[in-house]
């Protein structure tokens, strides 16, 4: 296996990734604790929900991840990806401490020293397999241009 | 370090046989479904490529009209039912945690099994360390 490096751009891709979905989950969670309980019996509340600022915002985040995550996927494998974008997690709990004054637990340093090594150890290696039958960078795409 | 475990992870009335098939099957859905996208992803090339030479809307085709796309899709779905599903039964801090951290591990076997991926050790290293660094982060 050659060493797949990736380019400046892909790097922004993979931190797009990584930052959208838990920001994008924040979003939603923030703009539905600030709704009264919806239920069953008014569904269409559901429905306006989707149309207040802080869930639209959301929604759209939600969108980018996963525009940025089938990106990634098509030029890095799935092995490389999932451990890498799990940093996310470590940025939200640093904004959380430092940006919103937070307390983090022990348990919670001692869950973003183990992510920060995990990706350490993954984005030192190659990003993609290289498949002996063919050379995914050469192989690919042009039967799109016909469609 | 002392890492204490909850004191009561699972609602009293819930067998933990019953909980575990819950975390199963949002495990199980998840893992198929990223792997069934990913290997779509592959069969489809880069993506930055076709969009400089076909533009957005021949990527998205591209995607759109890819059945292995359609595939992955459907089995997210199922994961995302199945995880609301056992979110009804169980507590969040518990399934949260449970499927994010177990669902990197059965990737990366799904990774080298389905996806011939080459998982070395770096990346069962980097897979444990962040399954384990997820549980505690979210728990």
């Amino acid at each position: 296996m050659s060493h797949h490096s990736l380019t400046p751009r892909q790097y922004l891709i993979l931190a797009l990734v990584a930052v959208s979905a838990p920001l994008g989950d924040s979003c939603l969670k923030r703009g539905m604790a600030a709704l009264p309980p919806i239920t069953l019996a008014h569904p269409g509340a559901l429905i306006a929900a989707v149309f207040t600022p802080w869930i639209a915002f959301g929604i759209a985040l939600l969108i980018g991840f996963f525009a940025s995550y089938l990106t990634a996927l098509s030029w890095a494998d799935l092995t490389f990806v999932l451990p890498a974008t799990a940093f996310g997690y470590v940025i939200i709990a640093l904004l959380s401490r430092f940006w919103l004054s937070e307390t983090v637990s022990l348990e919670r340093w001692a869950g973003i020293v183990l992510i920060t090594l995990g990706v350490g150890f993954v984005a030192r290696g190659p990003s993609l397999t290289q498949q002996p039958a063919a050379d995914p960078e050469e192989t690919r795409e042009p039967e799109v241009e016909t469609r | 370090m002392t890492i204490s475990l909850p004191a009561a992870p699972l609602p009293q009335n819930i067998n933990p046989w019953v909980a575990t098939a819950m975390i199963a099957a949002v495990v199980l859905t998840s893992t198929t479904g990223e792997v069934l996208t990913a290997a779509a992803m592959k069969s489809i090339g880069d993506l930055d490529v076709i969009r400089s030479r076909s533009g957005l809307k021949g990527a998205v085709r591209a995607v759109l009209t890819c059945p292995l796309f359609s595939a992955g899709v459907f089995f997210l779905a199922l994961a995302f039912f199945s995880l609301l599903f056992a979110l009804n039964h169980l507590n969040l801090s518990f399934v949260g945690p449970a499927s994010a951290s177990l669902t990197l591990v059965t990737n990366a076997i799904a990774g080298k099994i389905f996806l011939k991926e080459n998982v070395d050790r770096r990346r069962w290293a980097a897979a444990l360390l962040v399954c384990v660094g997820v549980y505690l982060l979210a728990h």
